[in-house]
């Protein structure tokens, strides 16, 4: 896939996004868009999976701790085969897999997640499994900035570190904002850079829109030899849709039918300058 | 039977936001906590009219636990608010330690129990918090049916001084109670008086009992509604003069039957009144996406599940 094509794809997901949001009349709209160029890297030229034969041994794992963004992992899973597309017209809906968190009954989904603050504890934990198996595989995992204060996160950083986890990638969605306002309104969180770097992580700081610069980030290999890397993904709540960008009420915003059309026309004009 | 009206379907959440809006202006001692769910929880008047009473925790619920905790000094009564699941099992030790046994007058209020927060999914449907909290010594657990008792309930845990864990719900539901009616912790209700069978609900299962109880009227069947809004302390005279008048009883609860009020009230008539009892609640599950309606009717938690057990119950005396 050339870097054209990743770039078309970004709006794709991003217009399916909405698509199934508008359909199911639920979702989290403004934290999907924020981290879907981070899944499009991530599964098109980062992760080593096989849609067909997901459970094999050695695949790269991805876990989403912020669970709620899970729209954006459902399109870029069913555009990468693990799923039929239109398995996504039942999402949300009574008795479907599709439902507003990431959940295993789903074919390439590796940990049921929405509480938040979960996933890097399990992320510490299957890197330390691969190192006790002598694999070589990589430990993705994507947390949000609101997220970011639960306790049990500092928790794992302190861990990760302890045991030298250089298999281990913590990516920040760093949107800047969380459901009731901004980070520094709801909780300040200051420089994320030199917490992470006392706990001993190392640290890059990255335009999370910009698809190469994630790919640069992501796929060579730990930051540092012997220490967890934190990837600093700056991005934008809502990115894609101009009144949804930087927007707090588009964290569960479900578009009507004029803001739909508004958005998708915006997203047709972004493909066409790629 | 006695006849009840709904006022106009609402949630019971801004019952709570509504008493937090009394509460900031006729109690100088409440403060609110919350941990980035501000709207979900209805406080924003709160917030407006009392912007130095209020702390945004963030997302770090454990920490707004212990928070509220050491808040209490100097008479303060913390009012810490967030969904279910995140006021209960993700922060079972702080409450227990820092709460619970260290007696602090802290009131865990909690939206979005249960199944019926719809789309969410399983993860934030908790149906598991009534056991955590009732097993905890000291604790009050509080389930109030609707938007007014809800209100009222709230009003009521500031003026009672202990920890206090207080559940409502995500969905609009029947809003039947009379507005005035008072709040008294412990003290259950009677809404209908019956002969044949005795039906004990607590949250939005009292509508679903009252609306089976009206179509068992039309077979014959006489039952007694009694609206338990407190699980803990359990008003058990009420519950044992029912059963020996009626000599069968069905639980209602939106919540898993193991730790629920149903095995509250189970135990208790094991040991004093045996009777037979059939359970209106979920099975040993966890959740998944629906409406409420598809999720009540799956999980045998609306009327129809209610008089079913009522029949089956009463082949049982
Ligand atoms: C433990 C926990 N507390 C609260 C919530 C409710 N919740 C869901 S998303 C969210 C805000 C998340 O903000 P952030 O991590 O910044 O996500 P993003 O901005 O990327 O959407 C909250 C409070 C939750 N899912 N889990
Ligand atoms: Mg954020």
């Amino acid at each position: 896939m050339t870097d054209k094509e990743l770039q078309l794809k970004s709006v794709h997901l991003r217009k399916n996004i909405l698509k199934y949001i508008y359909m199911a009349k639920a979702g989290h709209t403004g934290g999907s868009l924020s981290c879907v160029d981070i899944l499009n890297v991530l599964y098109n030229r980062v992760l080593n999976v096989d849609p067909h034969e997901f459970r094999k041994p050695d695949r790269d794992r991805y876990i989403q701790s912020k669970g709620h963004s899970v729209e954006a992992l459902f399109v870029t899973l069913a555009d990468r085969g693990f799923f039929p597309e239109a398995d996504l017209e039942t999402l949300c809906q009574h008795e479907s897999h599709y439902i507003g968190h990431p959940t295993k009954k789903v074919n390439g989904i590796e940990q049921n997640t929405g509480a938040l603050g979960h996933g890097l504890s399990i992320g510490v934990g299957e890197a330390i499994a691969a190192k006790l198996d002598g694999k070589t595989h990589r430990i993705y995992t994507l947390l949000g900035d609101g997220e970011l204060p639960e306790g049990s996160n500092w928790e794992a950083f302190l861990s990760a570190a302890h045991y030298k986890l250089d298999n281990l990638y913590a990516i920040l969605d760093y949107n800047k904002q969380q459901i009731t306002g901004n980070n520094e309104e709801v909780m300040s969180l200051d420089s994320v850079r030199d917490k992470l770097e006392s706990f001993g992580w190392a640290v890059k700081e990255v335009d999370g829109h910009n698809l190469i610069a994630l790919e640069e980030a992501l796929n060579k290999g730990p930051l540092v030899a012997g220490k967890p890397s934190f990837i600093i993904a700056h991005t934008v709540k809502g990115k894609g849709v101009s009144y949804m960008e930087g927007n707090i009420k588009w964290h569960h915003g479900v578009p009507t039918a004029e803001q739909y059309q508004l958005a998708m026309s915006e997203l047709q004009e972004a493909e066409a300058l790629i | 039977m006695k006849k009840y009206i709904d006022q106009g379907k609402n949630d019971t959440r801004s019952g709570y936001g509504a008493a937090m809006t009394e509460l900031g202006r006729s109690n100088p001692n409440v403060v609110a906590l919350c941990a980035d769910l501000v709207a979900s929880l209805k406080i924003q008047p709160f917030i407006d009219e009392n912007p130095d009473r209020f702390f945004q925790i963030g997302i770090a619920e454990a920490n707004m636990m212990g928070i509220a905790a050491g808040l209490t000094i100097g008479g303060k009564i913390p009012f810490a608010s967030t969904f279910a699941n995140f006021a209960t099992g993700r922060v079972y030790d702080q409450i227990r330690q820092s709460i619970a046994y260290s007696g602090k007058n802290v009131k865990i209020c909690a939206s979005h129990a249960g199944i019926t927060l719809g789309e969410d999914g399983a993860t934030h449907q908790i149906l598991e918090d009534i056991g955590l909290m009732k097993m905890l010594p000291g604790m009050v657990v509080i389930n109030p049916c609707d938007y007014n008792q809800t209100k009222a309930a709230t009003l009521a845990i500031a003026d009672y001084v202990g920890p206090v864990y207080l559940r409502f719900g995500r969905p609009k539901v029947a809003n039947f109670t009379p507005v005035d009616q008072k709040f008294e912790i412990g003290k259950a209700l009677m809404l209908n008086e019956g002969s044949d069978v005795t039906i004990v609900a607590t949250g939005h299962l009292v509508w679903e009992a009252l609306k089976a109880a009206e179509t068992l009227e039309q077979q014959g069947v006489s039952a007694e509604v009694i609206n338990i809004h407190t699980i803990k302390p359990l008003d058990e005279e009420a519950v044992l003069k029912s059963v020996k008048k009626t000599g069968c009883i069905v639980t209602c609860e939106e919540h898993n039957y193991l730790g629920g009020l149903g095995e509250s009230i189970s135990g208790l008539l094991a040991s004093q009144h045996p009777t037979p009892q059939e359970f209106v609640a979920t099975k040993d599950t966890f959740g998944e996406s629906g409406t409420p309606e598809q999720l009540m009717e799956k999980y045998g938690l609306n009327n129809k599940a209610i008089e079913n057990a009522v029949l089956r119950v009463m082949k049982r005396k």
